[in-house]
């Protein structure tokens, strides 16, 4: 017997790939570029939307008969903002270094879209176990985007994954390094978030052609 | 001059779009076309100029660790910055209702041409943004939170003119494929944050790197020769034992 229907697992599965925030749905662009420069940054910000999208999925979709549509973007943003507000003092209390870095970015969770849009998309007219799948589903796709961008600019600017040297010692010369490899600190920099999320969305695009726009 | 100077610098050097990515959603969602791109920067300009000085006023009276100690002594102890994210949101919420409700008023063109991208604007993160980083910067006065904030609004209201008026050309070119629409747009935006990070020389004058290059050869030798004299002295000691 299966754990979840073929419908639930869709909800799950779907924006993974063809349905993905990020490169299909263009949300929640802003807080997957700013902090991409590391791959535990990026897995860190993957997990904090992953709990806020879930839990205020199911929030929301508890309230929706309850909540008057006129003010209901007030009632979603004060229900983000206790989750957000939460997250950041877990993240505060155990990991401080981590929250250092991702600065203000932990509060800009409130306004990523991704979460507005799929409170007024999904949770005001669905059951709450289908939108904690729904939840789930979206930031793992949101993650994933951030998990392989978070990859190559730290593999490529610092030859690191984790803080692991993966590629060798840079100072002494070993693995790659000893060939003449060198790192390419502009993958650090802000600008090539954008032009690797474009690359990726090149290569979704050239696999499933139904996603390409008209010009 | 500190005004101009922080003006400049949240235009070109912080701008919100090239340099954080702050506001990314609408500003890709939005700049099809220059008429609406120009509208929407109009009201993120407005909007950030009135919120950020008030959240600076929340920030420095009510937030901060003894912000309250204008009540009284005793409520001096109190550190509520916690809850600095529900409250910056609050007032940006209820500040875009009250612009739109005032604007619709007592002008109905300038309504029209802004009304619809008013709502929109409650979850642009560059307008959250923007107070953030007005908190964690910990911008000193109240007038320098308002250059602050029409500084990075204009930043933000520059960006989005740019693109669109690249996309609209865009349109006669032929992109490949795959690429048209969100990627070609993607990549554009590298390249003009590229672009833009040669504005971060303006303030300092570009002179800081070639200064920091001498003193770490400087340092160097002196260690070499810090390494051979200790050489020296250590044979001597030797020497001396023996």
């Amino acid at each position: 017997m299966a754990l979840l229907s073929k419908k639930d697992a869709g909800l799950l599965t779907d924006p993974l790939t063809d349905n993905n925030p990020i490169t299909v749905q263009v949300l929640g662009i802003c807080s997957a570029l700013a902090i991409t420069a590391e791959l535990k940054a990026s897995i860190v910000m993957a997990l904090s939307v992953m709990a806020v999208l879930a839990l205020g999925n199911v929030a929301i979709s508890l309230l929706r008969n309850i909540i008057p549509s006129k003010i209901r973007i007030i009632v979603q943003l004060v229900v983000v903002a206790a989750l957000v507000i939460i997250v950041d003092l877990i993240l505060k209390a155990f990991s401080y270094e981590l929250s250092k870095t991702l600065s203000v970015f932990v509060g800009l969770i409130i306004t990523n879209c991704i979460i507005m849009g799929r409170f007024e998309a999904f949770a005001l007219g669905n059951g709450p176990w289908k939108s904690f799948l729904d939840g789930i589903g979206n930031a793992a796709g949101y993650g994933l985007i951030l998990v392989i961008v978070g990859f190559f600019r730290e593999l490529l600017g610092s030859g690191t994954l984790l803080g692991f040297k993966v590629l060798g010692d840079p100072i002494e010369k070993t693995g790659l390094y000893a060939i003449g490899y060198e790192n390419n600190g502009f993958m650090l920099l802000s600008p090539m978030a954008l032009i690797v999320l474009g690359i990726i969305i090149w290569i979704q695009r050239s696999r499933n052609k139904v996603l390409i726009e008209e010009n | 001059m500190e005004h101009i100077e922080l003006f400049f610098k949240s235009i070109f050097i912080d701008n919100m779009v090239f340099a954080t990515f702050l506001g990314m959603c609408s500003y890709l969602a939005v700049s099809k076309k220059i008429a609406t791109a120009v509208g929407l920067g109009a009201a993120v300009i407005f909007v950030l100029a009135v919120t950020v000085p008030l959240n600076w006023l929340l920030d420095q009276y009510i937030l901060k660790e003894g912000a309250l100690g204008w009540l009284g002594p005793e409520y001096a102890v109190y550190d509520l910055s916690f809850l600095s994210f529900i409250m910056f949101i609050a007032t940006i919420a209820t500040m875009v209702q009250l612009v739109e409700i005032i604007v619709e008023k007592f002008s109905p063109s300038l309504y029209n041409s802004l009304g619809i991208f008013l709502p929109l604007i409650a979850v642009n993160c560059a307008i959250l943004g923007g107070s953030l980083f007005m908190q964690s910067r910990e911008i000193p006065t109240l007038g320098l939170a308002l250059t602050y904030g029409v500084g990075s609004g204009i930043g933000w209201f520059l960006a989005i003119l740019a693109i669109a008026a690249i996309r609209e050309k865009i349109r006669y070119s032929s992109v490949p494929p795959a690429l048209r629409g969100l990627g070609i747009t993607f990549i554009i935006t590298g390249l003009m944050a590229i672009g833009f990070m040669s504005f971060g020389g303006m303030l300092t004058g570009g002179d800081e790197k070639p200064k920091e290059l001498p003193k770490v050869e400087a340092k160097i030798e002196k260690k070499i020769i810090k390494n051979s004299e200790t050489k020296e002295v250590v044979a001597k000691n030797t020497t001396l034992n023996e």
